[in-house]
């Protein structure tokens, strides 16, 4: 039988620069999403998987923690290294070396050090090295009063940021087919690179929150470009619009010159920093406020363009 | 010395505390800056180097010699990134998930691979006019990789032994930040008071313990949140060593390109101060 429930569409939030609030107000797009009226709900990704914040705002009751299995790191046995070195100069990492916690020349991984290539393994002669799979963190699937939500804890320092972010919105995606909802609403990372690339695999369109002043505008442009170049369609949010009002000018000329709509412009208010003390979504802590409403008509804009 | 500045959430303001601090301490010392936030780099707006040289980092990918190729495929078993592939007649190699390790090169039996550089983005170096120098790694558009181009910024040039050389770090707790925080003799953690800085500090603490690299706090925006970050700070014996309190006038000169010595020249001494500070946790610590 086919299946003509159309697809959820999947809206990403994205920045560049850290810290210009995607997260606050990816938590009142949750809390928005909730008011839509039924069938019209979103399930939640919280991409930024090794500073994941989403779920300090929208407190879940967290689910059940699933294992994230990554890549590999060499291992030595120290009973069968012969200290011969063979290993050190295929490591182009600086990885391996004799242990510095021994007075002979048996070999040791710094797992910091180690990307997990394993030429050290191919390279031993007596066969001492192996690799270990490594646990790199946990995703959740939680449930929040808006609405299901998927998030993961990297370990601090771990790799395959991407691969976690894939991991959860495939799960996020299969609750939207399952339960029939219209949006997947994906929290992206900061920066450029590879988690950022995994949360825009299959965006129907990219929120870019950006704030006055030369480092938003700066790290604005390499977003956008990096959402052009896997031609996701975009759209531009200010935060804290009247903090700098000359950057708000600057951020509006790169917007008409790149012909990307701004969706809207958020005011400084203490309010926001309040709702995140609580664990409120700003639309809930003060929906009369000055950002909150400016929020609302954020969402309304980024949702018409998303279903467009 | 090597101080990496790193903060696990994004826009605590890393940035405007490096630059402050190399802008204070210049006059005195010769100071190297390197922007390893190489996805989002904004030391330069703030420092304004003069850059005279660049380079392009690389990542060396294998290339195929197909006359000396025997179809084995140990190449492909060896790959542990799923970079090649055999297809019918022939090897794919795929240049993004490349980690550019050389193994498939020293594995092949028949020497069949030669490694040709694939430039995934640029290191630029110049200096600023109160002399700092001042380097930086700037990650192409698409490129998923910065981590590749961290580890060539820091083995690109070799300061002078007694400059002190300050590390920005990339936001967030994997392995770009680790990658940066290896050899520093210390770690400045910028933060602020609220949920979100506390949850990520957190993080921060994890990877420099694990690391064993001594560190210190910076609570910027003091006044927005709550005492939250000061009480988890005392409980772990973190000392905070700069409170940068939120102000209009702070905010409206960063978004301008100021750093905190150019808005309130009081930071000035502040900032040196908080050297001071740095110097004597370091010996405390390699005392230990």
């Amino acid at each position: 039988m086919p299946n003509n429930t159309p697809k959820a569409k999947q809206l990403v939030i994205l920045s560049g620069k850290g810290g210009t609030g995607k997260t606050s107000l990816c938590a009142a797009f949750a809390q928005l999403s909730s008011q839509a009226g039924e069938g019209n709900h979103a399930v939640f990704v919280d991409a930024d998987v090794d500073a994941a914040n989403l779920s300090l705002v929208l407190q879940p009751s967290l689910g059940q923690p699933n294992e994230f299995w990554g890549g590999s790191l060499a291992k030595v046995d120290p009973a069968l290294c012969i200290g011969c070195g063979a290993c050190v100069p295929v490591c182009r990492y600086d990885a391996i070396f004799p242990d510095p916690n021994r007075d002979d020349q048996v070999h040791w991984v710094d797992p910091i050090a180690c990307d997990g290539c394993a030429a050290c393994v191919y390279a031993c002669p007596v066969k001492a090295i192996s690799m270990v799979r490594q646990q790199e963190g946990n995703w959740f699937h939680s449930e929040t009063p808006y609405g299901d939500l998927f998030h993961a804890e990297l370990f601090p320092g771990r790799e395959n940021s991407g691969k976690l972010v894939t991991l959860v919105k495939q799960h996020a995606r299969l609750m939207a087919e399952e339960t029939q909802s219209k949006i997947v609403l994906v929290d992206g990372p900061p920066g450029i690179g590879c988690p950022v690339i995994s949360a825009c695999a299959g965006a129907d369109l990219g929120l870019i929150v950006t704030e006055p002043g030369l480092s938003g505008l700066h790290d604005l442009k390499r977003v956008l470009s990096t959402l052009q170049h896997f031609r996701i369609p975009s759209v531009i949010c200010i935060n804290k619009a009247d903090l700098y009002p000359e950057g708000t000018l600057q951020i509006e000329k790169f917007a008409a010159e790149q012909a990307t709509s701004i969706v809207g412009r958020i005011p400084f208010g203490e309010e926001i920093p309040k709702a995140m003390l609580q664990g409120t979504p700003i639309t809930e802590f003060a929906p009369k406020s000055h950002p909150a409403l400016a929020i609302k008509d954020i969402w309304e804009n980024t949702t018409r363009m998303l279903f467009a | 010395m090597k101080i990496a500045i790193a903060s696990g959430k994004g826009g605590t303001g890393k940035t405007t505390i490096a630059t402050s601090l190399a802008h204070s301490l210049a006059g005195s010392i010769k100071v190297w800056y390197l922007d390893c936030d190489v996805e989002a780099p904004n030391g330069h707006l703030f420092l304004n180097p003069i850059f005279t040289e660049q380079v392009d980092a690389v990542i060396r990918i294998p290339q195929i010699q197909p006359e000396s190729c025997t179809l084995c495929g140990k190449c492909v078993e060896v790959c542990q990134f799923h970079a090649l592939a055999k297809v019918a007649k022939k090897i794919l190699v795929f240049n993004q998930l490349c980690h550019g390790c050389g193994s498939c090169t020293w594995n092949c039996p028949e020497g069949a691979i030669v490694e040709i550089p694939n430039p995934i983005g640029v290191l630029e170096a110049g200096l600023t006019k109160h002399g700092i120098h001042f380097l930086q790694g700037v990650l192409t558009i698409s490129e998923p990789m910065p981590t590749p181009i961290i580890r060539q910024l820091k083995k690109w040039k070799t300061p002078p032994a007694q400059a002190l050389t300050l590390l920005d770090a990339p936001p967030g707790a994997s392995c770009s930040v680790v990658e940066t925080l290896r050899g520093a003799d210390f770690a400045l953690l910028v933060t602020e008071p609220t949920p979100f800085g506390l949850h990520d500090l957190k993080q921060m603490l994890g990877i420099v313990d694990d690391m064993h690299i001594p560190c210190g706090v910076v609570i910027n925006r003091d006044g927005i949140g709550n005492d939250q970050v000061d009480k988890f700070l005392a409980e772990k014996q973190i000392p905070v060593l700069l409170r940068v309190p939120f102000s209009k006038e702070l905010a409206e000169g960063i978004a301008a390109g100021q750093t905190l010595v150019d808005i309130l020249p009081d930071y000035r001494q502040k900032l040196q101060h908080l050297f001071e500070e740095i110097i004597h946790l370091v010996k405390v610590s390699y005392a230990k």
